[in-house]
């Protein structure tokens, strides 16, 4: 794949945007794959965690958006409690997915859920879900 | 001991079996157990972005409702609800900006919110309050030969300063677990995420952390698989139905909250333990140990 690194993608508002929903530090990653290597929903995953991280550094903006990552990681917090630098992963992931949700780009429609699921599972996997997947 | 008790949606809905057998064990133990009044849903997840403080009005709302109680602290046995109530606490215990924020938002509650109010997991009033010793002293019916494999999942144990045992090799639901009598499983996949609310959208997921999970777990000898998450348990139970489907070879366990293995070790009756709610029937592993 092919990637353009730019000094305006870096300087962009979305690579402030995210650092200041997260409250975490980007440039304090140095590629260790520690994340990754531990993520449970890796094999799900099109961006690892740490190319998250990295592409975040870079204000790879679309590919991030457009990742299915974001929608996969069900912030469990392994990555965060492992990270020899202090950098909540999850938190990075969260803001990306607020981005998206802020301008009402949801990811479930919950009145379009399959009537098995709504009727079977529990509510505090309906509402959990909502509050990460829809705004 | 009397303790102010926050149930959370699900223990009033699928994990009735949870609560029953929660109580039941707790008046055993000779706790006093009252329920908080006009408790409201906690939210289930903490909100992780920076400027999103709507979303702790509903966990922080809980700790006004405790203090009207009156009490200072609160107990609650869903790990999601401890997590979130306890995180939320932290947060605004840290920030008095943001605390202040939110009292403002809740103007029409005659209590304010100061941080004044301890969240405690049962596991930890098991432990530090009343203690595993006494606890194995008051099992008139040990789970003598039964292989009980832990499983922590995430909210109980991470982040690690909201958790209450090592993020990485958590012990408390094992040492309760011996305490009981019970022969203790590890398995290497105790904290290893079950993929939660992904039950809604890609319960494929789900179904297959499930048999990773289980699989280990019975690899390394388990009968039974315990949980102290509702959200755990619906998807390491009911989700063997779709684990099934995908890989054939899968044999399927038991999965069990722990309150409900203690609930049998102190002798409450079976109504109260309700093992008719667990989807993998686990009574005819109980059955042929002679636990019930």
């Amino acid at each position: 794949m092919r990637i353009n690194i730019s000094r305006k993608n870096i300087n962009d508002s979305f690579v402030a945007k995210i650092q200041e929903l997260s409250g975490q530090n980007l440039l304090a990653c140095y590629q260790c794959g520690k994340c990754s290597a531990g993520c449970p929903a890796v094999s799900d995953m099109d961006l690892l965690p740490n190319q998250i991280i990295r592409y975040a550094q870079l204000g790879l903006k679309e590919e991030l958006l457009n990742s299915k990552s974001i929608w996969v990681c069900a912030s469990c917090m392994t990555c965060n409690v492992r990270c020899p630098r202090g950098i909540k992963i999850a938190e990075v992931i969260e803001a990306i997915r607020q981005i998206l949700l802020r301008k009402r780009k949801d990811h479930i429609d919950p009145e379009r859920l399959p009537q098995d699921i709504r009727c079977q599972v529990p509510p505090i996997a309906l509402i959990s879900s909502f509050r990460k997947f829809t705004s | 001991m009397k303790l102010i008790y926050y149930p959370g949606c699900t223990l009033k809905n699928q994990a009735k079996n949870f609560e029953e057998s929660g109580l039941c064990a707790l008046t055993k133990l000779g706790v006093e157990v009252q329920e908080l009044e006009r408790w409201n849903c906690c939210g289930t997840v903490f909100s992780l972005v920076t400027d999103d403080l709507i979303h702790h009005l509903a966990p922080i709302r809980v700790l006004i409702r405790t203090k009207e109680a009156p009490a200072d602290s609160v107990m609650t046995m869903c790990a999601m609800c401890f997590n979130t109530l306890k995180r939320a606490n932290e947060r605004v215990r840290a920030d008095q900006e943001a605390l202040s924020t939110l009292n403002d938002l809740m103007y029409e509650e005659e209590t304010k919110y100061q941080g004044d109010v301890e969240i405690y997991h049962l596991l930890e009033i098991l432990k530090d309050k009343i203690g595993f010793e006494t606890i194995k002293q008051k099992a008139t019916h040990p789970l003598q030969g039964l292989k009980v494999a832990s499983y922590y999942g995430c909210y109980l144990v991470r982040p690690r300063e909201i958790g209450i045992d090592d993020p990485e090799n958590p012990q408390i639901l094992d040492e309760l677990m011996a305490s009981l009598g019970a022969t203790v499983i590890d398995f290497p996949y105790k904290t290893e995420c079950c993929g939660a609310y992904k039950t809604v959208d890609n319960p494929e997921i789900v179904a297959e952390r499930t048999y990773q999970i289980l699989n280990s777990a019975r690899e390394l000898g388990a009968e039974v698989v315990v949980v102290s998450c509702p959200l755990c348990a619906f998807n390491l139970d009911t989700r063997q139905k779709e684990a099934l489907k995908l890989f054939p070879e899968f044999q399927t366990i038991p999965i069990l909250y722990f309150t409900q293995l203690l609930a049998l070790a102190l002798n409450c009756p079976e109504e109260k333990i309700r093992l008719d709610l667990n989807y993998i029937d686990p009574k005819p592993i109980l059955k042929s140990k002679a636990l019930i």
